[in-house]
Protein backbone atom coordinates (compact mmCIF):
# COMPACT_ATOMS: atom_id res chain seq x y z
CA UNK A 1 0.00 0.00 0.00
CA UNK A 2 1.46 3.54 -0.88
CA UNK A 3 3.65 5.75 1.87
CA UNK A 4 2.33 9.14 1.60
CA UNK A 5 4.87 11.74 3.49
CA UNK A 6 3.01 14.72 5.02
CA UNK A 7 4.61 17.90 6.60
CA UNK A 8 3.32 19.98 8.59
CA UNK A 9 4.08 23.97 8.27
CA UNK A 10 6.11 23.56 11.44
CA UNK A 11 7.81 20.95 9.99
CA UNK A 12 6.74 18.45 11.45
CA UNK A 13 6.79 14.94 9.22
CA UNK A 14 4.09 12.01 9.08
CA UNK A 15 4.13 9.42 7.06
CA UNK A 16 0.63 7.14 6.55
CA UNK A 17 0.12 4.55 4.76
CA UNK A 18 -2.88 4.90 1.99
CA UNK A 19 -5.15 2.43 0.20
CA UNK A 20 -5.45 2.29 -3.55
CA UNK A 21 -8.99 4.47 -4.54
CA UNK A 22 -8.78 6.12 -1.35
CA UNK A 23 -8.26 10.03 -1.30
CA UNK A 24 -4.91 11.41 0.39
CA UNK A 25 -7.78 13.09 2.30
CA UNK A 26 -9.04 10.63 3.84
CA UNK A 27 -5.49 8.53 4.90
CA UNK A 28 -4.62 11.85 6.41
CA UNK A 29 -7.73 12.42 7.96
CA UNK A 30 -7.60 8.48 9.25
CA UNK A 31 -3.96 9.12 10.70
CA UNK A 32 -5.12 12.19 12.65
CA UNK A 33 -2.81 14.39 10.87
CA UNK A 34 -2.84 17.87 12.51
CA UNK A 35 -3.96 20.26 9.54
CA UNK A 36 -6.00 18.46 6.96
CA UNK A 37 -9.81 19.64 8.23
CA UNK A 38 -11.84 17.56 5.60
CA UNK A 39 -14.91 19.65 6.90
CA UNK A 40 -17.29 18.66 3.79
CA UNK A 41 -16.04 14.79 3.68
CA UNK A 42 -14.31 15.06 0.42
CA UNK A 43 -17.31 16.58 -1.49
CA UNK A 44 -15.08 19.64 -3.28
CA UNK A 45 -17.18 22.09 -0.97
CA UNK A 46 -15.03 23.43 1.61
CA UNK A 47 -11.53 24.09 0.61
CA UNK A 48 -10.18 23.25 4.02
CA UNK A 49 -7.91 20.08 3.02
CA UNK A 50 -5.64 22.22 1.07
CA UNK A 51 -2.04 20.82 0.18
CA UNK A 52 0.60 21.71 -1.91
CA UNK A 53 2.34 18.61 -3.51
CA UNK A 54 6.72 18.46 -3.33
CA UNK A 55 7.72 20.06 -6.26
CA UNK A 56 9.93 16.68 -7.62
CA UNK A 57 5.95 14.66 -7.45
CA UNK A 58 3.58 17.30 -9.08
CA UNK A 59 4.02 14.76 -11.96
CA UNK A 60 2.70 11.94 -10.61
CA UNK A 61 -0.85 13.50 -10.12
CA UNK A 62 -3.31 13.90 -12.56
CA UNK A 63 -4.19 17.74 -13.07
CA UNK A 64 -6.95 19.19 -10.83
CA UNK A 65 -10.58 19.28 -12.53
CA UNK A 66 -12.78 22.39 -12.76
CA UNK A 67 -13.93 22.53 -9.64
CA UNK A 68 -10.87 21.97 -7.71
CA UNK A 69 -9.02 24.64 -9.70
CA UNK A 70 -11.78 27.39 -8.71
CA UNK A 71 -11.82 25.80 -5.37
CA UNK A 72 -7.83 26.40 -5.26
CA UNK A 73 -7.85 29.51 -6.92
CA UNK A 74 -9.09 31.20 -3.72
CA UNK A 75 -7.87 29.28 -1.11
CA UNK A 76 -5.46 31.61 1.16
CA UNK A 77 -1.83 30.89 0.07
CA UNK A 78 -2.23 29.30 -2.97
CA UNK A 79 0.90 28.00 -4.74
CA UNK A 80 0.93 26.47 -8.22
CA UNK A 81 1.61 23.04 -6.37
CA UNK A 82 -1.59 23.73 -4.69
CA UNK A 83 -4.13 20.74 -4.31
CA UNK A 84 -7.28 19.74 -2.53
CA UNK A 85 -6.36 16.22 -0.98
CA UNK A 86 -10.00 15.31 -1.46
CA UNK A 87 -9.38 15.14 -5.17
CA UNK A 88 -5.86 13.14 -4.81
CA UNK A 89 -6.74 9.34 -5.57
CA UNK A 90 -4.22 7.43 -4.20
CA UNK A 91 -2.23 4.99 -6.55
CA UNK A 92 0.77 2.91 -6.84
CA UNK A 93 2.76 5.53 -8.95
CA UNK A 94 1.96 7.56 -5.68
CA UNK A 95 3.75 5.57 -3.29
CA UNK A 96 6.64 7.63 -1.07
CA UNK A 97 4.82 10.96 -2.48
CA UNK A 98 5.75 13.72 0.06
CA UNK A 99 3.06 16.57 0.49
CA UNK A 100 3.27 19.85 2.51
CA UNK A 101 0.71 21.45 4.41
CA UNK A 102 -0.41 25.00 5.09
CA UNK A 103 -0.57 27.18 7.89
CA UNK A 104 -3.88 27.05 8.32
CA UNK A 105 -6.65 25.76 6.34
CA UNK A 106 -9.05 29.21 6.62
CA UNK B 1 -11.92 22.27 35.55
CA UNK B 2 -10.40 19.19 35.23
CA UNK B 3 -12.36 16.27 33.29
CA UNK B 4 -11.65 12.72 33.28
CA UNK B 5 -14.81 11.55 31.43
CA UNK B 6 -16.95 12.93 28.49
CA UNK B 7 -19.92 10.54 27.32
CA UNK B 8 -21.47 11.69 23.94
CA UNK B 9 -25.14 10.88 22.36
CA UNK B 10 -25.21 10.60 19.35
CA UNK B 11 -22.37 9.58 16.82
CA UNK B 12 -23.47 11.48 13.84
CA UNK B 13 -21.19 14.39 12.30
CA UNK B 14 -21.53 16.35 15.64
CA UNK B 15 -20.68 13.52 17.84
CA UNK B 16 -18.49 11.75 16.23
CA UNK B 17 -16.24 15.27 16.01
CA UNK B 18 -16.02 16.08 19.50
CA UNK B 19 -14.85 12.64 20.11
CA UNK B 20 -12.16 13.14 17.25
CA UNK B 21 -11.27 17.09 18.42
CA UNK B 22 -10.77 15.89 22.15
CA UNK B 23 -8.56 13.18 21.58
CA UNK B 24 -6.33 15.93 18.63
CA UNK B 25 -6.53 18.33 21.02
CA UNK B 26 -4.80 16.11 23.60
CA UNK B 27 -7.35 15.39 25.82
CA UNK B 28 -6.56 11.63 27.96
CA UNK B 29 -9.58 11.32 29.81
CA UNK B 30 -12.59 8.48 28.78
CA UNK B 31 -14.46 9.03 25.77
CA UNK B 32 -17.59 7.15 25.16
CA UNK B 33 -19.43 7.58 21.88
CA UNK B 34 -23.13 6.18 21.71
CA UNK B 35 -23.84 5.39 18.88
CA UNK B 36 -28.26 4.41 18.00
CA UNK B 37 -27.18 2.50 14.44
CA UNK B 38 -25.07 -0.43 13.44
CA UNK B 39 -21.88 -0.36 12.24
CA UNK B 40 -19.26 2.43 12.07
CA UNK B 41 -20.19 6.58 12.49
CA UNK B 42 -20.57 7.95 8.86
CA UNK B 43 -21.37 11.20 7.21
CA UNK B 44 -24.74 11.49 5.47
CA UNK B 45 -24.88 13.50 2.67
CA UNK B 46 -24.00 11.37 -0.29
CA UNK B 47 -26.70 9.31 0.72
CA UNK B 48 -29.36 11.07 -1.47
CA UNK B 49 -26.69 11.60 -3.98
CA UNK B 50 -23.15 10.31 -4.83
CA UNK B 51 -24.07 6.99 -2.51
CA UNK B 52 -27.54 6.32 -4.58
CA UNK B 53 -25.27 6.94 -7.59
CA UNK B 54 -22.48 3.99 -6.97
CA UNK B 55 -20.04 6.68 -6.94
CA UNK B 56 -19.10 5.95 -3.20
CA UNK B 57 -19.26 2.99 -1.07
CA UNK B 58 -20.57 1.85 2.11
CA UNK B 59 -16.63 1.55 3.51
CA UNK B 60 -16.15 5.42 2.28
CA UNK B 61 -18.81 7.38 4.10
CA UNK B 62 -17.40 6.03 7.29
CA UNK B 63 -15.75 8.74 8.77
CA UNK B 64 -13.16 6.60 10.06
CA UNK B 65 -12.17 3.07 9.85
CA UNK B 66 -12.48 0.82 12.96
CA UNK B 67 -9.42 1.03 13.82
CA UNK B 68 -9.06 4.19 14.39
CA UNK B 69 -11.59 4.21 17.63
CA UNK B 70 -9.40 1.68 19.31
CA UNK B 71 -6.14 3.77 18.71
CA UNK B 72 -8.03 6.43 19.74
CA UNK B 73 -9.41 4.88 22.72
CA UNK B 74 -12.76 6.10 21.70
CA UNK B 75 -15.11 4.15 23.23
CA UNK B 76 -17.86 3.24 20.54
CA UNK B 77 -21.28 1.90 22.21
CA UNK B 78 -24.05 0.42 20.48
CA UNK B 79 -26.95 1.56 22.27
CA UNK B 80 -28.88 4.21 22.94
CA UNK B 81 -29.41 7.00 25.80
CA UNK B 82 -33.09 6.03 28.10
CA UNK B 83 -32.52 8.82 30.34
CA UNK B 84 -30.17 11.41 32.05
CA UNK B 85 -29.49 11.46 36.01
CA UNK B 86 -28.36 14.84 36.30
CA UNK B 87 -28.50 14.70 39.96
CA UNK B 88 -25.48 11.75 39.61
CA UNK B 89 -24.18 12.60 36.42
CA UNK B 90 -25.49 9.39 34.83
CA UNK B 91 -26.82 8.18 31.17
CA UNK B 92 -28.76 5.19 31.56
CA UNK B 93 -28.63 3.11 28.18
CA UNK B 94 -31.12 0.82 26.24
CA UNK B 95 -29.05 -2.05 27.37
CA UNK B 96 -29.52 -1.40 30.83
CA UNK B 97 -25.70 0.20 31.33
CA UNK B 98 -25.26 3.38 33.10
CA UNK B 99 -22.60 5.78 32.13
CA UNK B 100 -20.89 8.33 34.78
CA UNK B 101 -20.19 11.43 33.17
CA UNK B 102 -17.84 14.63 33.96
CA UNK B 103 -19.36 16.29 30.54
CA UNK B 104 -22.02 14.95 28.64
CA UNK B 105 -22.58 16.11 25.19
CA UNK B 106 -26.38 15.70 23.54
CA UNK B 107 -25.60 15.35 19.72
CA UNK B 108 -29.01 13.45 19.02
CA UNK B 109 -29.68 14.38 16.03
CA UNK B 110 -32.99 15.01 14.20
CA UNK B 111 -35.64 12.60 12.71
CA UNK B 112 -37.55 13.01 9.15
CA UNK B 113 -41.02 14.74 9.89
CA UNK B 114 -43.38 11.55 8.64
CA UNK B 115 -45.64 12.14 5.72
CA UNK B 116 -48.69 11.27 7.57
CA UNK B 117 -51.23 10.69 5.03
CA UNK B 118 -53.36 7.66 4.30
CA UNK B 119 -51.26 4.88 2.44
CA UNK B 120 -47.85 5.95 4.10
CA UNK B 121 -46.66 2.63 5.14
CA UNK B 122 -46.62 1.16 1.41
CA UNK B 123 -43.92 -0.45 0.37
CA UNK B 124 -42.05 2.03 -1.95
CA UNK B 125 -42.40 4.93 0.16
CA UNK B 126 -39.32 6.19 1.58
CA UNK B 127 -37.52 8.98 3.72
CA UNK B 128 -33.82 8.97 3.24
CA UNK B 129 -31.69 9.66 6.81
CA UNK B 130 -30.12 6.46 7.55
CA UNK B 131 -27.45 4.50 5.51
CA UNK B 132 -29.77 1.79 5.61
CA UNK B 133 -33.03 4.02 4.29
CA UNK B 134 -30.15 4.76 1.57
CA UNK B 135 -29.48 1.27 1.20
CA UNK B 136 -33.27 0.21 0.76
CA UNK B 137 -33.88 2.53 -1.71
CA UNK B 138 -30.61 2.63 -3.75
CA UNK B 139 -31.68 -1.18 -5.75
CA UNK B 140 -35.25 0.51 -6.14
CA UNK B 141 -34.19 3.40 -7.89
CA UNK B 142 -32.46 1.73 -10.42
CA UNK B 143 -35.63 -0.05 -11.82
CA UNK B 144 -37.99 2.82 -11.04
CA UNK B 145 -40.24 4.52 -13.92
CA UNK B 146 -42.34 6.94 -12.28
CA UNK B 147 -40.85 8.93 -9.29
CA UNK B 148 -43.04 11.23 -6.94
CA UNK B 149 -40.69 13.41 -4.66
CA UNK B 150 -42.40 15.11 -1.76
CA UNK B 151 -40.66 18.13 -0.92
CA UNK B 152 -38.20 20.42 -2.97
CA UNK B 153 -35.76 21.12 -0.26
CA UNK B 154 -32.05 19.93 -0.82
CA UNK B 155 -32.87 16.32 -0.27
CA UNK B 156 -35.34 16.17 -2.39
CA UNK B 157 -33.99 17.94 -5.02
CA UNK B 158 -30.58 16.27 -4.51
CA UNK B 159 -32.82 12.70 -4.97
CA UNK B 160 -34.83 14.45 -7.56
CA UNK B 161 -31.66 14.89 -9.46
CA UNK B 162 -30.63 11.12 -9.17
CA UNK B 163 -33.84 9.76 -10.19
CA UNK B 164 -34.01 11.73 -13.42
CA UNK B 165 -30.27 11.36 -14.12
CA UNK B 166 -31.15 7.20 -13.72
CA UNK B 167 -34.14 7.76 -16.43
CA UNK B 168 -36.87 8.09 -14.38
CA UNK B 169 -40.45 10.15 -15.00
CA UNK B 170 -39.91 12.74 -11.64
CA UNK B 171 -42.52 14.41 -10.05
CA UNK B 172 -41.63 16.93 -7.38
CA UNK B 173 -44.64 17.85 -5.45
CA UNK B 174 -44.61 20.72 -2.74
CA UNK B 175 -46.69 22.97 -0.60
CA UNK B 176 -44.49 26.11 -1.29
CA UNK B 177 -44.57 27.91 -4.48
CA UNK B 178 -40.49 27.32 -4.89
CA UNK B 179 -37.60 25.11 -4.60
CA UNK B 180 -35.73 25.43 -1.75
CA UNK B 181 -37.46 28.38 0.14
CA UNK B 182 -36.76 27.71 3.12
CA UNK B 183 -32.81 28.00 2.29
CA UNK B 184 -31.88 29.92 -0.97
CA UNK B 185 -33.12 33.25 -2.60
CA UNK B 186 -36.04 33.10 -5.43
CA UNK B 187 -33.63 33.93 -8.35
CA UNK B 188 -31.08 30.88 -7.19
CA UNK B 189 -34.48 29.30 -7.07
CA UNK B 190 -35.93 29.52 -10.38
CA UNK B 191 -32.65 28.89 -11.90
CA UNK B 192 -32.65 25.78 -9.71
CA UNK B 193 -35.96 25.12 -11.07
CA UNK B 194 -35.65 25.40 -14.59
CA UNK B 195 -32.35 23.40 -14.74
CA UNK B 196 -34.72 20.63 -13.08
CA UNK B 197 -37.20 21.47 -15.48
CA UNK B 198 -34.46 20.81 -18.52
CA UNK B 199 -33.63 17.35 -16.76
CA UNK B 200 -37.18 16.49 -17.20
CA UNK B 201 -38.04 16.77 -13.40
CA UNK B 202 -42.02 18.36 -13.20
CA UNK B 203 -42.83 20.31 -10.21
CA UNK B 204 -46.28 20.83 -8.91
CA UNK B 205 -45.92 23.76 -6.37
CA UNK B 206 -48.55 25.44 -3.84
CA UNK B 207 -49.84 21.36 -3.84
CA UNK B 208 -49.36 19.26 -1.07
CA UNK B 209 -51.00 15.34 -0.79
CA UNK B 210 -54.10 13.50 0.03
CA UNK B 211 -53.41 9.67 -0.28
CA UNK B 212 -51.13 7.71 -1.88
CA UNK B 213 -52.56 4.98 -3.45
CA UNK B 214 -51.28 1.21 -3.79
CA UNK B 215 -52.03 -2.52 -4.93
CA UNK B 216 -50.93 -5.63 -3.18
CA UNK B 217 -49.35 -3.27 -0.58
CA UNK B 218 -46.91 -1.30 -3.29
CA UNK B 219 -47.38 2.44 -3.84
CA UNK B 220 -48.55 2.65 -7.60
CA UNK B 221 -49.77 6.51 -7.31
CA UNK B 222 -50.15 9.81 -5.58
CA UNK B 223 -53.40 12.02 -5.39
CA UNK B 224 -52.59 15.48 -4.74
CA UNK B 225 -54.31 17.99 -3.48
CA UNK B 226 -55.82 18.98 -6.21
CA UNK B 227 -57.06 16.10 -7.45
CA UNK B 228 -54.42 14.95 -9.51
CA UNK B 229 -53.50 11.49 -9.56
CA UNK B 230 -49.47 10.88 -10.44
CA UNK B 231 -48.59 7.00 -11.17
CA UNK B 232 -44.98 5.94 -8.89
CA UNK B 233 -43.70 2.75 -8.29
CA UNK B 234 -41.38 5.18 -5.72
CA UNK B 235 -41.73 7.68 -3.54
CA UNK B 236 -39.20 10.07 -1.74
CA UNK B 237 -40.04 12.98 0.69
CA UNK B 238 -38.54 15.10 2.21
CA UNK B 239 -40.50 17.38 4.58
CA UNK B 240 -38.06 18.40 7.19
CA UNK B 241 -37.22 17.11 10.27
CA UNK B 242 -38.03 16.89 13.92
CA UNK B 243 -35.38 17.33 16.47
CA UNK B 244 -34.64 14.47 18.92
CA UNK B 245 -35.10 15.82 21.71
CA UNK B 246 -36.84 13.53 24.28
CA UNK B 247 -34.36 12.35 26.68
CA UNK B 248 -33.34 16.05 27.08
CA UNK B 249 -36.80 17.32 27.68
CA UNK B 250 -37.43 13.87 30.17
CA UNK B 251 -34.07 15.26 32.12
CA UNK B 252 -35.61 18.58 32.59
CA UNK B 253 -33.53 20.46 30.51
CA UNK B 254 -34.34 23.74 28.77
CA UNK B 255 -36.21 23.00 24.81
CA UNK B 256 -36.97 25.63 22.60
CA UNK B 257 -37.28 24.02 18.78
CA UNK B 258 -34.51 21.99 19.85
CA UNK B 259 -32.17 21.92 23.10
CA UNK B 260 -31.99 24.72 23.87
CA UNK B 261 -28.22 26.06 24.99
CA UNK B 262 -26.31 29.72 25.49
CA UNK B 263 -23.61 31.08 23.32
CA UNK B 264 -21.25 28.47 24.85
CA UNK B 265 -23.25 25.46 23.48
CA UNK B 266 -24.08 24.77 27.28
CA UNK B 267 -27.76 23.78 28.21
CA UNK B 268 -29.32 24.94 31.30
CA UNK B 269 -27.37 22.52 32.98
CA UNK B 270 -23.44 23.71 32.58
CA UNK B 271 -22.37 19.69 32.76
CA UNK B 272 -24.48 19.07 29.39
CA UNK B 273 -23.95 20.51 26.39
CA UNK B 274 -25.84 19.68 23.05
CA UNK B 275 -24.58 20.73 19.56
CA UNK B 276 -25.69 19.65 15.79
CA UNK B 277 -29.26 19.39 14.49
CA UNK B 278 -30.86 19.35 17.45
CA UNK B 279 -29.29 22.56 19.16
CA UNK B 280 -30.99 25.41 19.23
CA UNK B 281 -28.32 28.64 19.89
CA UNK B 282 -28.18 32.28 19.95
CA UNK B 283 -27.13 32.88 16.18
CA UNK B 284 -24.86 35.55 15.66
CA UNK B 285 -25.92 35.57 11.60
CA UNK B 286 -29.61 35.52 13.04
CA UNK B 287 -29.99 38.87 14.41
CA UNK B 288 -29.07 36.52 18.08
CA UNK B 289 -31.90 34.73 17.76
CA UNK B 290 -32.62 31.40 18.96
CA UNK B 291 -31.96 28.91 15.67
CA UNK B 292 -31.18 25.82 14.58
CA UNK B 293 -29.51 24.93 11.51
CA UNK B 294 -29.19 21.26 9.91
CA UNK B 295 -25.94 21.81 7.86
CA UNK B 296 -22.87 19.35 8.38
CA UNK B 297 -20.36 22.61 8.71
CA UNK B 298 -22.57 23.55 11.89
CA UNK B 299 -22.47 20.23 13.45
CA UNK B 300 -18.59 20.72 12.97
CA UNK B 301 -18.20 23.71 13.96
CA UNK B 302 -20.04 23.47 17.17
CA UNK B 303 -18.50 20.22 17.97
CA UNK B 304 -14.85 21.61 17.95
CA UNK B 305 -16.20 24.77 20.00
CA UNK B 306 -17.42 22.08 22.44
CA UNK B 307 -14.25 20.41 22.34
CA UNK B 308 -11.82 23.62 22.73
CA UNK B 309 -14.51 24.20 26.12
CA UNK B 310 -13.94 20.99 27.71
CA UNK B 311 -10.03 21.68 26.63
CA UNK B 312 -10.27 24.55 28.45
CA UNK B 313 -10.18 27.25 26.09
CA UNK B 314 -13.76 28.43 26.06
CA UNK B 315 -15.37 30.87 23.56
CA UNK B 316 -18.89 31.59 22.27
CA UNK B 317 -19.62 29.99 19.18
CA UNK B 318 -19.85 32.22 15.93
CA UNK B 319 -18.99 30.55 13.03
CA UNK B 320 -20.54 31.47 9.61
CA UNK B 321 -23.41 29.18 8.63
CA UNK B 322 -22.41 27.87 5.38
CA UNK B 323 -24.16 24.96 3.58
CA UNK B 324 -23.78 22.53 -0.02
CA UNK B 325 -25.61 21.01 -2.05
CA UNK B 326 -24.88 18.62 -5.30
CA UNK B 327 -27.74 18.09 -7.72
CA UNK B 328 -26.75 16.80 -11.12
CA UNK B 329 -23.83 19.20 -12.67
CA UNK B 330 -25.08 21.97 -9.99
CA UNK B 331 -22.34 22.87 -7.10
CA UNK B 332 -24.62 25.28 -4.80
CA UNK B 333 -22.92 26.99 -2.41
CA UNK B 334 -24.40 29.11 0.47
CA UNK B 335 -22.48 31.45 2.67
CA UNK B 336 -24.29 33.18 5.61
CA UNK B 337 -28.16 33.11 6.00
CA UNK B 338 -30.15 35.01 4.02
CA UNK B 339 -33.77 34.79 6.17
CA UNK B 340 -35.39 38.30 5.57
CA UNK B 341 -32.99 39.79 2.46
CA UNK B 342 -34.78 42.59 0.58
CA UNK B 343 -32.20 43.04 -2.33
CA UNK B 344 -30.27 41.16 -4.53
CA UNK B 345 -27.27 41.41 -7.06
CA UNK B 346 -26.07 38.72 -9.45
CA UNK B 347 -22.91 38.25 -10.40
CA UNK B 348 -22.11 36.03 -13.32
CA UNK B 349 -24.39 34.46 -15.83
CA UNK B 350 -27.52 32.62 -15.16
CA UNK B 351 -27.56 31.29 -18.56
CA UNK B 352 -23.99 29.30 -18.02
CA UNK B 353 -25.12 27.71 -14.53
CA UNK B 354 -21.98 29.49 -13.12
CA UNK B 355 -23.61 32.60 -11.02
CA UNK B 356 -23.94 33.93 -7.12
CA UNK B 357 -26.91 35.85 -5.89
CA UNK B 358 -25.55 38.05 -3.06
CA UNK B 359 -28.51 38.67 -0.54
CA UNK B 360 -28.48 42.33 1.31
CA UNK B 361 -30.77 42.96 4.45
CA UNK B 362 -30.89 46.65 5.19
CA UNK B 363 -27.88 47.35 2.92
CA UNK B 364 -25.66 44.72 4.94
CA UNK B 365 -24.58 41.40 2.86
CA UNK B 366 -26.12 38.39 4.90
CA UNK B 367 -25.68 35.56 2.09
CA UNK B 368 -23.67 34.78 -0.70
CA UNK B 369 -25.14 31.79 -2.82
CA UNK B 370 -23.15 30.41 -6.05
CA UNK B 371 -23.86 28.05 -8.72
CA UNK B 372 -20.69 26.47 -10.04
CA UNK B 373 -18.50 29.76 -8.39
CA UNK B 374 -16.82 28.40 -5.59
CA UNK B 375 -14.54 30.81 -6.01
CA UNK B 376 -17.12 33.14 -5.31
CA UNK B 377 -18.23 30.85 -2.43
CA UNK B 378 -14.66 31.43 -0.56
CA UNK B 379 -14.60 34.97 -1.35
CA UNK B 380 -18.07 35.28 0.20
CA UNK B 381 -17.25 33.44 3.30
CA UNK B 382 -13.97 35.62 4.50
CA UNK B 383 -16.11 38.93 3.46
CA UNK B 384 -18.87 37.87 5.81
CA UNK B 385 -16.40 36.68 8.58
CA UNK B 386 -14.73 40.10 9.01
CA UNK B 387 -15.48 43.85 7.99
CA UNK B 388 -15.14 46.07 6.28
CA UNK B 389 -18.95 45.39 4.83
CA UNK B 390 -19.49 44.88 0.85
CA UNK B 391 -22.80 46.90 0.01
CA UNK B 392 -25.45 46.47 -2.26
CA UNK B 393 -23.65 49.62 -3.96
CA UNK B 394 -20.13 48.47 -4.87
CA UNK B 395 -21.47 44.99 -5.56
CA UNK B 396 -23.47 46.50 -8.49
CA UNK B 397 -21.08 48.46 -10.10
CA UNK B 398 -20.32 46.74 -13.45
CA UNK B 399 -17.52 44.41 -13.66
CA UNK B 400 -18.13 43.79 -9.74
CA UNK B 401 -16.08 40.69 -9.12
CA UNK B 402 -16.01 39.44 -5.62
CA UNK B 403 -13.03 37.78 -5.70
CA UNK B 404 -11.30 41.48 -6.27
CA UNK B 405 -12.94 42.80 -3.81
CA UNK B 406 -12.14 40.45 -1.39
CA UNK B 407 -8.14 40.63 -2.60
CA UNK B 408 -8.49 44.38 -2.17
CA UNK B 409 -10.27 44.41 1.18
CA UNK B 410 -8.07 41.49 3.18
CA UNK B 411 -6.62 42.99 5.98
Amino acid sequence: MPKITLIEHNGTQHTVVGEVGQSVMQAAMNAMIPGIQGDCGGACSCATCHAFVDEAWVNSVPQAEECESDMLEFASTRRDNSRLTCQLVIHDDMDGIVLHLPESQY
Amino acid sequence: MSLSSVVIVGAGQAGFQVAASLRQGGFTGRISLINNEPGLPYQRPPLSKAYLLGKITASNLAFRPEAFFDQQQIELLQDDAVTIDRQNQHVVLASGKSLHYDHLVLATGAHNRPLSVPGDNLEGVFGIKTLADADALAPRVKDARNVVVIGSGFIGLEFAAVAAALGASVHVVDLGDRPMARAVSSEMAAAFRQTHESWGVQFHFHHGVTRLIGENGQITAVETTDGKILPAELLVYGIGVIPNITVANEAGLAIENGIKVDANLLTSDSHISAIGDVACFPCLQNEGEHTRIESVPNAMDQARTVASRLLGNASPFNALPWFWTDQGNLKLQIAGLSSGYDNTVILGSEATQQFSVLCFRKGQLVAVESCNRPGDHLAGKKILSRPPELTSAEASAPDFDLKTWELAHRP
